[in-house]
């Protein structure tokens, strides 16, 4: 046992925790003050439009729902030092193969299949990714493409209508006491991510394999197991973000998802996580993704034409991404 | 604290080792009691990371055999090692930079409460409690390794593997990067293992450090075991000529 007297302290370290002002970290709040700048912006320029109403902000919320699903996913992937570009080539493909699913089976089988086909599309991504060490960004690259071509095969570009009623309620106009279902599908997956991701092994685990991943394995931390799951994670969770859009708009088609991988990258970067792995924030990637729905929102009602819209909206998420991870590399 | 002190924690027994018709380690043979700090000193590419990597599991010894206090054991992997009791605190010290100390201290082995969470309060105490015990001069168990020095980053590996090893720890170069400061600190923080029961093998080139930490000095040459000497009964120029084989 240790012979160190238990009196004679003050010349070790102190081991309280450094001043509040040290330990809070600018960076952390980049896109909580982004959010709000954001919003008081649009608040004054456009208070006669309707941006402030109920029926408008609620509408933002619902509008972003499947890409906040999705930035959950790509929270963990780009925690474990990974990346998925296909996410929004599942969201169609599970879409369609719920919809075509639905209409002949029923809304259990639809449910399992479009969330099957996601799983499966992680599967392959992760399994190249984590087995046969091929980089992600061109496994994800290439599957993008492909399943894009299979999402416009597996209809014929045709457009697949959602009927039952059940299944559309359930994942898209529904509500439960009052709170629109899209709302809780959010509030509930952002509450379990979050909880998945700082609190249990798992998250701890993925975060050591996109810090250091040499460490995280001579540390017992099965890294291609981790590696694997990030990417069925994502994969599931675009899928999820496919039923939602299929339950919301009633209908499934190739198209759906095709412009989210801009905006849920973006999401999630100036939501505080990095892009080479290591660190990381659920809710700061909810408020990302809100975000971007606001400045989707409001620059419409402000009467851009389109083009001017993702002009207007690049810069701005160029800025925001150049803040964020300007403040990281202090 | 004081029983058992004879028997040895590992015995290293005609260790062999070959990588196809290349012999790395050939009839090597050493045994580290507990409390005792032995020193593996040779040139580069006289297999002290081969005999590291045996000793830490990662390669299996083509023969001979490896006991750990009085059980003969086949380590395929680090984890058995680990199961053992045995600790690797390896030259780039695999700590993950962006998470905090008491994160590290426990990564893959991290405590969880009975919901499955991660229990937090216990890995900060224990982390705090290990890290004063050691005299590791951190600014808190919550701060990040990337905003510690050398020193302290050195500090925590070691803390770390205090932690869990119960039999061994193996020190792969622990000063190699460091300052004159911190690399006596570091020392000191070597020196002061061995009140706790746990034999160390430490690999160094610095014979200065090799002189002052350890019980007893063990010399590789290509491979070959050159010999075994008490510390306080040999010099560095005995060392030297067993290093380099001139006389």
């Amino acid at each position: 046992m240790s012979q160190q007297k238990q009196t004679a302290t003050p010349l070790s370290a102190p081991m309280e925790r450094p001043p509040l002002l040290k330990r809070i970290n600018l960076q952390q709040y980049v896109v909580y003050l982004g959010f709000l700048a954001i919003f008081l912006f649009f608040a004054i320029v456009l208070r006669d439009s309707g941006f402030l109403t109920v029926r408008n902000l609620s509408n933002i919320v619902l509008q972003t729902a499947p890409a906040t699903i999705m930035a959950i996913g790509l929270v963990f992937v780009l925690s474990a030092g990974e990346i998925d570009l296909s996410i929004g080539s599942i969201v169609a493909v599970s879409a369609l193969a719920a919809a075509v699913t639905i209409n002949a089976y029923g809304m259990l089988a639809g449910i399992a299949v479009g969330l099957g086909a996601g799983l499966a599309i992680g599967l392959v991504n992760g399994v190249l990714v984590a087995y046969v060490r091929l980089p992600s960004f061109l496994v994800t690259l290439a599957t993008m493409g492909l399943f894009a071509g299979v999402a416009r095969s597996l209809t014929d570009l045709r457009s697949i209508p959602v009927t039952d009623s059940a299944f559309t309620g359930f994942f898209g106009s529904g509500a439960l006491l009052g709170i629109p279902s899209l709302v809780w599908w959010t509030v509930i997956a952002i509450l379990i991510g979050h909880i998945v991701y700082r609190e249990t092994r798992f998250g701890a685990h993925v975060l050591a394999t996109g810090d250091n991943n040499r460490a995280a394995s001579v540390s017992g931390i099965s890294v291609p197991r981790i590696r694997l799951a990030v990417m069925m994670l994502s994969g599931g969770l675009a899928a999820l973000a496919g039923l939602l859009y299929a339950g919301r708009l009633q209908a499934a088609k190739y198209t759906l998802g095709e412009t989210d991988l801009m905006t849920v990258i973006a999401a999630v970067i100036v939501g505080g996580t990095l892009l080479n792995g290591g660190k990381g924030s659920v809710v700061g990637a909810l408020v990302g993704s809100l975000m971007m729905g606001m400045l989707n929102n409001g620059l419409i009602l402000m009467g851009l034409s389109v083009s001017d819209q993702m002009i207007v909206r690049g810069l701005i998420i160029l800025a925001a991404v150049a803040v964020s991870l300007r403040e990281k590399a202090r | 604290m004081q029983t058992s002190s004879s028997e040895p924690v590992l015995v290293l027994k005609d260790i062999r080792k070959s990588f196809g018709a290349v012999t790395a380690i050939e009839n090597f043979s050493l045994d580290i009691r507990p409390g005792e700090i032995v020193a593996l000193v040779g040139d580069n590419g006289a297999g002290k990371s081969t005999l590291i990597k045996i000793i830490s599991g990662v390669h299996a010894p083509t023969s001979g055999s490896i006991t750990i206090e009085g059980e003969t054991v086949s380590m395929a992997s680090a984890s058995m090692a680990r199961a053992h009791g045995i600790e690797v605190v390896y030259q780039d010290l695999a700590l993950a930079d962006q998470q905090t100390v008491y994160m590290n201290m426990f990564l893959g082995r991290e405590p969880v409460n009975r919901f499955g969470l991660l229990d937090r309060r216990t890995m900060i105490s224990e982390t705090e409690k290990l890290v004063k015990e050691l005299d590791v001069r951190i600014p808190s168990a919550h701060a990040t390794i990337r905003d510690l020095s050398g020193g302290q980053r050195q500090g925590v590996a070691i803390a770390r593997a205090t932690r869990w090893a119960s039999k061994l720890i193996l020190l792969d170069e622990p000063t190699a990067a460091l300052g004159v400061a911190e690399t006596a600190k570091v020392e000191a923080i070597v020196q002061s293992l061995k009140s706790r029961n746990i034999g160390v093998l430490i690999i160094s080139h610095s014979l200065d450090q090799v002189f002052k930490l350890s019980d007893r000095i063990c010399v590789l040459r290509r491979g070959k075991q050159i010999g075994i000497r008490n510390t306080a009964e040999t010099n560095k120029n005995e060392i030297v000529s067993m290093i380099t084989g001139l006389n």
